[in-house]
């Protein structure tokens, strides 16, 4: 009952004394909002790569080359620096081959699905008639193309007649076709078979289209240039012909067969290969990762991040509450008469006590609810802005956010409270 | 008289500073007896040890040397929470500055004391109405004590005073901060609680004119009494 007394009591207060009070929580505030912001970023990081893992690509393990540690020396000043003759530009001899590919195949045939290789060859833009359209330009073998789930509007994808022969063909977007000849997105049969010049490195590149699939925004990774840049396939082999080079790769995925486990897979990978084909390279060799993996290391790097948050959150949150306090024993020493006055009216110590924690409590409650709005709305704006996902409510963090607020209020009320507690009547009536 | 006083302070001495150089005795023992249904008046000039002597009948203070019995129960003996809840139950303060809590109502104010007691919500605003009204302060009891003129604020003190039906009001100087006619207006309703409730009622004052009024005079000079007598009464003023 009097708790219940009590909280009116200092709601009322607050909203007496409405900027003091708002100062006073701004630390709280702060505090609060940084975390709730930290956190709703890293829950709906995580939420989102953990449904795009099992949306797509959750059995793919990407074998990538990478420079040995071995290839860095350290000297006892602890500079590292190359030793000997080691290259960090790598040349042909250090690039998965289709050797390696096809070895891999027959060896891990059980566990592999298939393998998914590219050849980047640059972007470029498609010209016509003074109109261009900026493309990236990669070869793919079929895998590839299968994995990246095209909506074909019109044509089909390569077959491994047009892969072997390494034919001048290509897969374009409807996006493109609009931008350069005007086409209708709703009709472009009659592009099958056209022509198309692309301009890469101030060459002429002409490719037959024999495809044309539904360009869709939410497909293509951000880019921050104004012009949209779609992806126009050719097959593998004539990926590597336009690049003057032999197959090769710096990157592979593996899509693998459901399953097995993906950890020791790895593993098993990169002891072959490293075996075989890397054991004379003295400085590269492969390393494999797979997007759980990448998740693993992303709420890594999230939480040393929210250990740093936390750090100046809670610096934030004891400048809070020392606020708090320092408020806190500025008002009792405003009330001294009121405290007096209730005294007389037969108010207990541990009554007056309550009632300045509660007060205290209430004050870093409010703070607490107004850091977790402030925190959601931006933590949102964060994820939206910086992640493009979706904002997820740190639960969590919203309840552990308001228990140390109450606890702020305990802890720093309590050293007011009981000096208002301990007062004199006497001395307290008579204040001025 | 034959009845048990109400208030029975015996041998009474209060000091200050004790052990210290500048050690102070403000009262040199002193005697009182109030019956139930008085009303007796102290007066004295300033200096004389009034405040003192009401902080100790008000159970505010304890004396350093003496007993203290009110309503029966040896007030020495009591701690802290028994001190608090003998003020809330037996003893209702009217104080010359009002002391109303300004953030809450007219109403929330007489409230308090039975907040204090631990008496039900809906019985304690039902009962401060009731006394509201007995001050005639009904009209007026939603506002803030800022909004009230000094003689409304002092009935609601009075109210709030007789909030848990204490059996003695303590006044100091109740009219001491309001004009004549606002002063005569509190005076009337110290007269009506006396009178047709029964309370009993020590007021402190230095005005001889209004201790004049009560039944009975004690005259307090340089911490002892020096002087009692009765009063004309509230009928022959």
């Amino acid at each position: 009952m009097l708790i219940f007394e009590n909280i009116l009591l200092a709601l009322n207060g607050l909203r007496a004394n409405k900027t003091r009070s708002l100062l006073t929580m701004l630390g709280i505030i702060i505090g609060i909002a940084s975390v709730i912001t930290i956190m709703t970023v890293g829950e709906s990081m995580t939420a989102s790569l953990t449904s795009e893992m099992s949306s797509m690509g959750a059995t793919n393990v990407t074998i990538g080359v990478s420079m040995k540690e071995s290839a860095y020396m350290t000297d006892e000043s602890g500079r590292s620096f190359n030793s000997g003759p080691h290259r960090t530009e790598m040349t042909d001899d250090d690039y998965i081959d289709a050797d390696m590919l096809k070895s891999l195949q027959t060896y891990f045939g059980d566990k592999i699905e298939n393998i998914q290789k590219t050849a980047s060859v640059g972007s470029g833009t498609v010209q016509y008639g003074g109109k261009t359209s900026a493309v990236n330009v990669s070869g793919v073998n079929n895998d590839t193309l299968e994995a990246a789930e095209l909506t074909m509007k019109a044509g089909k994808l390569f077959t491994d007649r047009d892969q072997e022969s390494a034919k001048k063909i290509a897969i374009v977007s409807d996006y493109m076709l609009n931008e350069v000849y005007g086409a209708d997105v709703n009709d472009v049969e009659e592009y099958l078979g056209k022509q198309i010049s692309v301009v890469m490195n101030n060459k002429f590149y002409h490719y037959t289209i024999v495809g044309i699939y539904e360009y869709d925004e939410s497909n293509e990774t951000y880019s921050f240039e104004s012009t949209t840049s779609t992806s126009l396939y050719i097959p593998l082999i004539t990926g590597f012909n336009e690049l003057h080079t032999r197959e090769r790769y710096n990157e592979v995925t593996v899509a693998t067969v459901a399953g097995i486990n993906l950890d020791d897979f790895m593993v098993e990978i990169e002891d072959y290969l490293n075996e075989v084909y890397y054991r004379n390279n003295d400085n590269f060799e492969v390393n494999c990762y797979s997007l759980s993996s990448m998740l693993e290391s992303m709420t890594e790097m999230m939480s040393t991040i929210s250990v740093a948050i936390s750090v100046i959150a809670g610096i934030s949150l004891l400048v809070g509450g020392i606020g708090v306090m320092n408020i806190m024993l500025v008002s009792i020493q405003e009330r001294t008469r009121e405290i007096g006055t209730r005294k007389a009216l037969g108010a207990t110590n541990s009554s007056i006590r309550m009632q300045f924690i509660v007060e205290s409590i209430v004050l870093c409650i409010v703070g607490g609810v107004i850091g977790i709005i402030i925190g959601l709305i931006a933590g949102s704006i964060a994820a939206q802005k910086l992640a493009e996902v979706d904002a997820t409510a740190p639960i969590n963090g919203i309840i552990l956010s308001v228990g140390f607020s109450v606890a702020i209020g305990v802890f720093f009320g309590y050293y007011p409270a009981n000096k208002a507690a301990k007062m004199n009547p006497i001395d307290a009536l008579r204040y001025e | 008289m034959d009845r048990e006083p109400i208030i029975d302070a015996r041998g009474i001495i209060k000091r200050y500073y004790i052990g210290q150089p500048n050690e102070l005795e403000i009262l040199h023992g002193i005697d009182i007896k109030v019956y139930p249904g008085e009303f007796v008046a102290i007066v004295g000039a300033s200096g004389s040890g009034k405040s003192t002597l009401m902080n100790i009948i008000g159970v505010l203070d304890k004396p350093t040397e003496g007993q203290y019995y009110l309503d029966g129960v040896d007030v020495g003996e009591s701690d802290d929470s028994e001190l608090s809840n003998i003020r809330n139950q037996k003893i209702g303060f009217v104080f010359q500055t009002y002391n109303l809590i300004s953030r809450q109502s007219a109403l929330k104010n007489v409230e308090l004391p039975m907040l204090y007691g631990g008496m039900g919500s809906r019985a304690r605003t039902r009962r401060a109405k009731e006394l509201m009204a007995m001050v005639g302060m009904e009209e007026r009891m939603h506002h803030n004590p800022d909004e009230l003129s000094g003689g409304q604020k002092q009935r609601v003190a009075i109210a709030r005073a007789m909030g848990n039906d204490p059996a003695i009001i303590l006044a100091d100087e109740p009219t001491g901060a309001l004009d004549t006619k606002t002063g005569r207006m509190v005076m009337d309703i110290f007269h009506k609680l006396n009178e047709e409730h029964g309370k009993t009622i020590v007021l402190i004052t230095h005005s001889p004119s209004l201790a004049e009024e009560t039944q009975r005079i004690l005259t307090l000079s340089d911490g002892m009494i020096i002087g009692e007598r009765e009063g004309r009464g509230h009928a022959n003023i």
